[in-house]
């Protein structure tokens, strides 16, 4: 069992030496992939890295915070859109992408507002409502979605030795490495901490000096960082936008990534969001059955193994860990 | 200005859709305090069985009651087996309404496995095409069925919760749950009842709304969130606060549709939200008190 002796230890992202070694392993094996996997399969793990992304930033509000927000989609169009926008100027890409996640935390804050005074159900609605007016302004205006035809950008092109997909491989794993990292450092930090009390119990964190307010908005306003970032890096792979890529359905995407891949895990949000990829690309001819599995795996997680796919990752550890005692 | 009445009596026509759907919305929050994300997946599910039926050639009255049936044996199905379960385990709300929304998708891919995909017009036993005029007001068949089925709906369903012991225990059940055990109620069948009886009420909304739009898997999407936004604006805890919401809705629609645009009239629903939650959070007829921070 672990016992941590000093409060620097507890601070340490990986305690044991054997963790560090095989989790070192992994990034290298990740980083080294593209010299032995096929061009269809880097284009998925791109597509894994992008999700992490704006899974972890929703892990923060939902799992960590307690707060029920399904403007997700909202969120993305307005990260993708602005990134859009201001590459189309001229701004150079990683500039538009800072922008973009910022513009998109504005507007997180703007919807953090109701959630001082609503809980549950209403805050549920009102970030409800916000995900789709956003939705149809985009479609109802040319000006900011390139009406019909929607909005183009150009996309990166492969330098050296890179092909194009190996320079999106590495340039998002890169990104989505330092959000994994930075969520790491913000859940056990005094501001993790004061997000976790919120969710447990709000009036106990306002008596013990939380102040709710600040972290309920910052909460909403760092999440929806993370979403616009990802907003923006979806913008710059697919390179043409428009406004039915944001629809209710994408939050529900959002949510089922988070939930089944373990609510205030953050390696559940990278398990989630590699669910959410690799699930429809594996049934993409089947049609109906993405759905089907995401009710079912939905409705699996919540009654059995609360902590979702992060759950399922625990029970497997500590099962090796402790064997041979149960 | 003499088209206004024309305005009013299409929008009292949509209106009174919305107010079917958010009637079982309301329903259903009275009971169990969750918001049910798999409405509009359920009375999705319920127009396709509809259609599959008329096609195996039943009589479109029969064909009807048994998909309205079927949307509500669905519902009970989905509370008897998961969320009893999940509350016993004392689930949270969001984790209720991450179930909902679960079998929603459970519905959604019913719909996309065993429905004929293309997107058709419904066949409906009142057109849209005949209309008839009465006073300068063009309206259609489908207009006037939508106007007295809900009327008829509307009355029954209120007969049914203030006037029989059933609607009795079904209060009890919602306003106070462990007292109404404690009096004998059995609290898992009427419960369950509520969720079929908002369910039926769904699917009958869903059938009217897929002759008035086109039938495709995702066509109740929108029409699902404005029941919910009619629902908000009467009031979540309020059942004839739903009515008033989405009549109220429909008539704000149809008129910011006809002097403003077109294009604002689907954003209304969504303003609206925005704005009651922010200044009445309780609805025009609601009645629960929201904490402030």
């Amino acid at each position: 069992m672990d016992l941590i002796e000093s409060y620097s230890e507890e601070l340490q992202l990986i305690r044991k030496g054997w963790t560090k070694a095989w989790v070192w392993g992994l990034t290298a094996m990740l980083f080294l992939s593209p010299l032995y996997l096929s061009d269809g399969y880097i284009y998925i793990a791109t597509l894994v890295f992008i999700f992490t992304i704006g899974t972890l930033g929703q892990n923060l509000l939902i799992g960590f915070t307690g707060q029920i927000s399904f403007g997700q989609a909202g969120f993305l169009a307005i990260g993708a859109y602005s990134f859009s926008h201001l590459n189309n100027f001229g701004v150079p890409a990683p500039l538009a992408l800072m922008a973009a996640g910022v513009i998109c935390g504005l507007f997180g804050l703007l919807v953090g507002f109701p959630s001082l005074r609503l809980k549950g159900p209403y805050l549920a609605i009102v970030t409800l409502g916000f995900g789709v007016a956003v939705y149809q302004i985009l479609a109802n205006s040319p000006l900011l979605s390139g009406g019909r035809m929607g909005v183009v950008i150009r996309r990166l092109e492969g330098f050296s030795i890179l092909s194009t997909e190996q320079v999106y491989f590495y340039l998002t794993f890169v990104i989505a490495l330092g959000f994994v990292l930075l969520t790491y450092n913000i859940v056990s930090s005094y501001m993790g901490r004061a997000f976790i009390a919120i969710r447990d119990n709000d009036i106990a964190a306002e008596v013990l000096g939380v102040s709710l307010s600040r972290y309920k908005l910052l909460s909403f306003a760092i999440s929806s960082f993370y979403v616009g970032v990802q907003g923006g890096l979806l913008a710059l792979l697919l390179g043409y936008l428009e406004p039915n890529m944001f629809t209710f359905l994408v939050t529900i995407d959002f949510l089922v990534a988070v939930v089944v891949g373990g609510l205030s895990r953050v390696e559940g949000s990278i398990l989630g969001a590699a669910f959410v990829v690799i699930v429809p690309q594996a049934f993409s001819h089947l049609s109906g059955v993405t759905p089907l599995i995401y009710g079912i795996a939905i409705i699996l997680v919540l009654i059995f193994e609360p902590l979702g796919l992060a759950g399922v990752w625990l029970r497997i550890r500590l099962y090796f860990r402790n064997w041979p005692y149960r | 200005m003499e088209n206004i009445l024309q305005y009013i009596v299409s929008g009292l026509s949509t209106g009174s859709l919305y107010a079917l759907v958010a009637l079982g919305v309301v329903l259903i929050y009275r009971a169990n305090r969750v918001l049910n994300f798999a409405h509009g997946d359920v009375t999705t599910l319920g127009a396709f069985l509809a259609i599959a039926l008329v096609a195996m050639g039943l009589p479109w009255w029969l064909a009807f009651l048994l998909a309205i049936l079927g949307g509500a044996l669905a519902s009970m199905f989905f509370y008897f087996s998961v969320l009893i379960p999940a509350q016993r385990r004392e689930a949270s709300h969001l984790g209720q309404l991450i179930l909902t929304l679960g079998f929603g998708l459970l519905a959604q891919s019913g719909v996309l496995i065993f429905g004929n995909l293309e997107t058709r017009v419904f066949d409906f036993p009142l057109s849209d095409s005949v209309i008839y005029e009465w006073g300068g007001v063009v309206i259609s068949e489908l207009s006037i069925g939508i106007l007295v089925t809900t009327a008829i709906a509307t009355i029954l369903f209120f007969l049914l919760v203030q006037k029989t012991s059933l609607g009795l225990a079904m209060r009890a059940s919602s306003e106070n749950l462990p007292a109404a055990q404690t009096l004998g109620i059995p609290t898992r069948p009427v419960l369950a009842l509520s969720w079929g009886l908002a369910s039926a009420l769904g699917v009958l909304a869903g059938l009217f709304l897929a002759a008035l739009l086109f039938l495709d898997p995702t066509f109740m999407l929108e029409s699902f969130l404005k029941g919910f936004a009619a629902a908000i604006l009467g009031g979540l805890n309020s059942l004839p606060g739903a009515i008033v919401g989405g009549l109220i809705l429909g008539l704000a629609e149809s008129l910011a549709g006809a002097f403003i645009s077109v294009a604002f009239k689907n954003t209304l629903a969504f303003i609206i939200i925005i704005v009651v939650l922010l200044f009445r959070p309780e609805g025009l007829l609601g009645k629960e008190f929201i904490e402030r921070v």
